[in-house]
């Protein structure tokens, strides 16, 4: 960064140039601190007891709101339905796409096509697709309940049993996400140096060896990056769960936004959603902070060049 | 390996294939729906072999749909050239106010910069619902909630972070040289930024804008929360469509085909560029 030439300075300087970065940067930044008072206003929210319904309760409760919260079940179950989806969108994601990487490494018009045709799921918006699962598991004419009756699952209810619902967006959103994955990690893959691989290709080194020795260490900063993005986008899911089940059956997939959008608009109450989601928002903000750190190194070894 | 070579090629086919049925199978099925009709939709076991129909298209574009209840009034249109208007509207005024931005980042130190640039990016990773639900209370009180404007302020949430941060890496990668002799042979900053650094920078500012187009087109939550039904896109209205009553499941097949083929179509087209916006522009494909 130091070496970045002060181009305002380098011609006959003025005192409008010291303005210039400011004016330049400041249209976007205020368009979306407008948005940023809504963030202040929730931190707000959540300190109330406040409910759409019953306006005249409306009082300053401090942290009352989250010690009920933390000792409300309801609100563990919601901890434990985020962790579940989190652990296994991410995970399945991250094996998935790294062995579809490792498959498409090498150039060739097969691979390319491939890589292409796995960039339409993931263009395709995430509710749309869950649309398009809920049509393909219809129990009256879904293709896959057929399928899956054909080898003796007759009773699978996908989404409409609370002991699948889970199976079901999961499956959705790896239909979507996995690309996400095998796409960095493949640019990554393609982006190695390649004397380490012909050097212990020359020396007739396991490919076992190879893949946990070398391929594994060297695209770890791929995988760490690419993992914490989803994780951050899976532990924040809404529309796959909200376009499928709508968090039901019963409680089974009342994630943090899923749940926080019933609390607002069906049991009008703004405090406890607000509480709900400023939970969220800590989680995410510490998990951002990892990620952006990730985030600068790869983006320093791409752009580093100068 | 060598050995092996042979067995090797054979699994690894197998593998490549059932990736390729897993991931674009769906697709292909809501497209051999959306040329079915509701009877033959609903024959079990399902066919692959049918004669196709164009009548669930006909009934979304002509807007009516004839059912045993009588006719019905579809707005999917509507909501389509909601799509269009609002990612357009977003992308446009995401460019206008990123690519300044973006330049000064990757040519100014300044005070504060780092601190706005990532305040920006900041905004990519906070849960929606938390800056959404108090927002539709502040929407209706200055009487944006259920306007274009509204919305399309609150899409810059999600293009103008990913513009600025890409176009701020082809600004970095464009080297400043040629500004600088520019400047010195005596043209103002203003002509240099539009004679040499936008025009060098072109092709990232013309992905980033793509991609935008894509990400604010996929958009599910914003429009669900603050807009009614007349000024929602496909990404909510195909969701209204399922629980409407009388749709018939080969018309639904056909709204989802028509809600997500520009996306496609635009994905395909930019595809070179879309590990860079799907990273932020932290890694090139």
């Amino acid at each position: 960064m130091a070496e970045i030439p002060d181009i305002a300075a380098a011609p006959p300087a003025r005192a409008g140039m010291r303005a210039l970065p400011y004016l330049l940067s400041l249209p976007a930044l205020l368009v979306c601190i407008g948005i940023l008072v809504p963030f202040g206003t929730a931190a707000w929210y959540s300190l109330q007891r406040y409910n759409l319904a019953m306006p005249y309760l409306r009082g300053f409760v401090g942290w009352a709101q989250y010690l009920d919260l933390f000792t409300d079940p309801s609100f563990w179950q919601t901890v434990k339905v985020s962790a579940i989806y989190t652990g296994a969108t991410v995970g399945v994601e991250l094996v998935l796409g790294l062995a579809i990487a490792l498959l498409l490494r090498e150039r060739s018009w097969f691979n390319n096509f491939v890589s292409v045709a796995l960039l339409l799921p993931l263009m395709t918006a995430p509710a749309i697709a869950a649309l398009m699962f809920k049509l393909m598991t219809n129990p009256n004419f879904g293709v896959l309940s057929w399928i899956i009756g054909k080898f003796g699952a007759t009773d699978f209810r996908w989404a409409s049993a609370p002991s699948s619902a889970m199976f079901t967006v999961v499956l959705v959103d790896v239909w979507v996400y996995t690309p996400f994955m095998m796409i960095l990690l493949l640019a990554g893959l393609r982006s190695l140096p390649q004397q380490p691989f012909e050097a212990a290709r020359l020396d007739g080194v396991p490919a076992r060896f190879v893949f946990f020795r070398i391929t594994l260490p060297m695209l770890t900063p791929y995988i760490v990056t690419a993992s914490l993005f989803r994780l951050l986008d899976s532990i924040q899911q809404f529309d796959i769960i909200y376009a499928m089940t709508q968090g039901g059956p019963g409680d089974s997939l009342l994630v943090f936004q899923v749940r926080a959008y019933l609390e607002f608009f069906q049991y009008t109450n703004v405090g406890l959603s607000a509480a709900l989601m400023m939970v969220l928002w800590a989680i995410t903000y510490a998990l951002s902070n990892l990620f952006i750190k990730q985030w600068l190194k790869l983006r320093e070894r791409t752009h580093g060049a100068h | 390996m060598a050995r092996t070579d042979g067995l090797w090629r054979v699994l690894r086919g197998l593998a490549l294939a059932a990736v390729l049925v897993f991931f674009l199978f769906p697709i292909a099925w809501i497209v051999l729906m959306s040329f079915q009709t509701n009877e033959q939709i609903l024959q079990l076991p399902p066919r692959v072999v049918f004669t196709p129909t164009l009548a669930n298209y006909a009934a979304l574009i002509s807007g009516k749909l004839h059912t045993a209840a009588g006719d019905l009034d579809v707005p999917f249109l509507r909501n389509l050239g909601n799509s269009v208007l609002l990612s357009t509207a977003s992308v446009a005024l995401s460019l206008l106010l990123g690519v300044p931005a973006a330049y000064a980042f990757a040519r100014f130190r300044f005070r504060l910069g780092e601190n706005i640039a990532f305040t920006l990016l900041s905004f990519r990773f906070a849960p929606p619902l938390l800056v959404l639900l108090p927002l539709s209370l502040y929407f209706q009180d200055l009487g944006l909630s259920n306007t274009y404007v509204g919305l399309i302020w609150v899409y810059q949430l999600i293009c103008l972070p990913l513009i600025l941060w890409i176009v701020r890496g082809y600004f970095e990668d464009a080297s400043p040289d040629v500004e600088y002799a520019y400047r010195v042979d005596g043209h103002s900053w203003w002509r240099a930024f539009t004679r040499i650094a936008i025009p060098l920078a072109g092709p990232g500012i013309a992905a980033a804008g793509l991609l935008a187009f894509i990400f604010a087109w996929n958009n599910f939550v914003f429009a669900l929360i603050l807009a009614s039904a007349d000024k929602q896109p496909v990404t909510v209205g195909a969701l209204a469509f399922v629980t409407a009553s009388g749709i018939q499941y080969g018309q639904i097949a056909a709204a989802i085909m028509l809600s997500i083929l520009p996306t496609l179509a635009l994905a395909l087209y930019a595809q070179r560029w879309l590990v860079e916006g799907l990273s932020l522009g932290a890694v090139k494909g």
